[in-house]
């Protein structure tokens, strides 16, 4: 037996809307079996993993909280995918942005005023967009792999974060915890409605972001460009598009939406710099990307999907015992199918060698016509 | 003599699963497959590697396990990739992570049990011989297996018919195709090699580096690995002198560290990744000479038309 891809002469509408819920609908099935091994009813986990997280209005914030940072980083790197650029150094550039837009709050304290956090949030757009110019600028100039350098970068970011906040940031008076000052009030992202839930102003940040890209890439000449130099380099250069000033485009931009998301988790949910200020947002993000096939409006729907993921890994964790990896096994092969279910909108698959296989219309009426006279 | 001797004995055993694991994608890439899940392949051959070892207490067992591990895993990304056509780019990249989430999973309980080792080699007379004796004659089983993989991958690229059919793949596919050389099955064999060499770099690293399980324990072993591939040009002799100037930083970071080098450690930590980076920019400074090592239609989806 074996499968065999017959192109479509057009990509089917049909599976292009379908594709993301027949992914999902797989993944609950791989799902439903993963818990059974572990020994766990899959209805109860299913229960607790994906339903009581979101029973509660203050719980629908702190999805809003996950969601936030899964939808900037991946918005950005959309325009990236699509391109054809491939920075999967989302978490570095996330890192970086946190990093410069605690400068102010950091070393800095006695600044106050409503300046303070519109400046932080600007100093960790340019932090995350500096940090991606790297691998962009090694990409044009040196026209070395960015997929590799830009994964190299977020080990780099890492170690740099923790020896800032075990070093020359760290809290002189917080009894020797890695970590820096609390923010002052001027410095932390208000939230949206303290009375209900945690929520904050990264979702809003999202929101506004997903739709001005949407904006950008379906109704503006920069958005036209970038799919052209994504599907045909060649036919761009014809049009005068540079594919150089691309890579820089879509790598400042991405980094820039990395580094407001890493701003807004710092002075937001966490309140200072730790030595680890994301659960894996940056790799998650492409998770996100792709499950929202890469369309802005697409990824804010994904977005609260993965960032349901998370709540629900805890969730099991504490009321099941499972370990709360089980959301990353959940994240993994949501993209797996994902990415599988995207062959049927260009091809449609056949098994061969399989003793029915002839998904021939007559073959079937003839079986029904035979069953209706068996019956 | 003897602490140079220790420094090139640990500079081996760090390098052996880097050259591992890049032997197995050089031959992935130049059948024309680009898989990114080297990460994830070999986290999971050293969970399973390390699990099987302590389960059944025999190392031998976790070394079977671990290959057996990786190339089971990469048949999932042999299925997506190859049968299905799917971009082998983002296939690779969730192979990875499925691979970091799934062998955290796995791993829960064996976080902190005493895990077994693979004895050294001990030939009575040989091994104890000054100098080279521990060298040539006192390494882990892996090693050897790494110099004899290298040597092996080199003869079969290169000397042998059905290694120039698999180069020729990987140059184009579709030549290749309308000769009748059957493509698919070429490379779904390349995949699963690759995925049982991770398989086996995870395990060096489960059963003979730090034989105990630690989450995320390859630490980015499996994205070097690649850089080291193109670093290679793709040769694998040259994969070889990398795996072992990577090795050499990577110990000799560890070393500053213990030695106290008035350096913060995680300088010293990041100067593996930053080599890395540098690395990639000197070899792919020369845009000709990369355009013409790289395997013509690497990375590219094949779907034979019929």
């Amino acid at each position: 037996m074996r499968l065999e891809l017959v192109k479509r002469p057009q990509r089917s509408m049909l599976f292009s809307a379908l594709s993301p819920f027949i992914a999902f609908a797989l993944t609950i099935i791989a799902g439903a079996v993963l818990f059974a091994l572990l020994g766990v009813n899959p209805l109860t986990a299913f229960n607790i993993y994906f339903i009581e997280p979101v029973s509660q209005v203050w719980q629908l914030h702190e999805l809003a909280i996950k969601a936030a940072p899964l939808i900037l980083i991946a918005v950005g790197l959309s325009v990236c995918y699509k391109a054809n650029i491939w920075n999967i150094g989302a978490e570095g550039q996330f890192i970086f942005g946190g990093i410069f837009g605690s400068i102010l709050p950091v070393m800095f304290p006695q600044f106050e005023g409503p300046l303070v956090l519109p400046l932080m949030l600007l100093l960790g757009m340019v932090g995350g967009a500096a940090y991606a110019a790297i691998p962009a600028l090694l990409k044009t100039r040196f026209n070395t792999n960015e997929i590799l350098t830009s994964l190299m970068l977020v080990y780099v970011a890492q170690l740099f974060l923790d020896w800032l906040v075990r070093g020359p940031w760290r809290d002189p008076q917080g009894h020797g915890f890695p970590q820096t000052i609390q923010f002052g009030d001027w410095a932390i992202l208000p939230e949206l409605m303290p009375d209900a839930g945690r929520a904050n102003w990264g979702i809003v940040f999202a929101l506004v972001a997903a739709v001005l890209v949407w904006i950008l890439m379906s109704r503006m000449l920069k958005g036209f460009e970038v799919r052209v130099m994504g599907s045909s380099p060649r036919a761009g250069r014809f049009a005068g598009f540079g594919l150089d000033r691309m890579v820089f485009f879509a790598f400042l931009l991405s980094g820039a939406l990395a580094g407001l998301a890493g701003i807004s988790e710092v002075s937001g949910a966490i309140g200072q710099l730790q030595p680890v200020i994301s659960p894996g947002y940056g790799f998650t993000a492409i998770i996100v990307a792709f499950l929202g096939r890469l369309n802005p409006l697409g990824i804010v729907a994904a977005g609260l999907v993965l960032a349901l993921t998370y709540l629900g890994g805890e969730a099991v964790q504490s009321a099941l015992g499972i370990s709360d990896k089980v959301a990353r096994v959940f994240q993994g092969m949501l993209l797996f199918f994902v990415l599988g279910c995207d062959t049927l909108i260009h091809y449609r698959i056949r098994l061969v060698g399989l003793a029915l296989a002839a998904p021939d219309s007559t073959v079937k009426r003839d079986a029904s016509s035979k069953l209706k006279e068996a019956s | 003599m003897d602490i140079a001797v220790n420094i090139l004995l640990t500079i081996a055993t760090a390098a052996t699963p880097l050259l591992i694991a890049a032997i197995g994608e050089l031959v992935v890439e130049r059948s024309g497959v680009l898989n990114l899940g080297v990460e994830g392949m070999m986290i999971m051959g050293a969970v399973g590697g390390f699990g099987a070892g302590y389960l059944t207490g025999s190392p031998w067992i976790g070394l079977l396990a671990a290959i057996a591990m990786g190339a089971l895993f990469s048949l999932l990304f042999a299925v997506m990739t190859l049968s299905l056509a799917t971009n082998q780019v983002a296939t690779g990249l969730s192979l990875t992570l499925l691979g970091l989430g799934l062998s955290g999973m796995m791993g829960t309980n064996f976080v902190g049990q005493p895990g077994v080792r693979l004895p050294n080699l001990d030939i009575p007379g040989l091994t104890s011989f000054p100098v080279i004796g521990r060298l040539l004659f006192g390494q882990d089983p892996i090693f050897y297996i790494s110099i004899a993989l290298t040597a092996a991958v080199m003869w079969f690229l290169f000397k042998t018919r059905t290694g120039l059919t698999l180069r020729s793949i990987g140059d184009s596919h579709s030549s290749a195709h309308a000769l009748g050389i059957r493509v698919i099955r070429y490379r779904y064999l390349s995949v699963i090699f690759g995925g049982a060499c991770a398989g086996l770099a995870g395990g060096h690293l489960s059963l003979v580096y730090t034989p105990q399980w630690v989450e995320n324990m390859t630490a980015g072993r499996g994205w070097i690995a690649l850089a080291l591939v193109v670093f290679a040009s793709w040769r694998p002799w040259r994969v070889l002198a990398g795996a072992y100037i990577f090795g050499a930083v990577w110990i000799g970071q560890l070393h500053a560290q213990a030695f106290g080098i008035p350096v913060p450690s995680q300088v010293l930590s990041a100067l593996p990744y930053l080599a890395t980076v540098v690395v990639l920019v000197l070899i792919s400074r020369n845009k000709r000479l990369t355009m013409m090592n790289t395997p013509a239609s690497l990375g590219q989806p094949f779907v034979p038309d019929r």
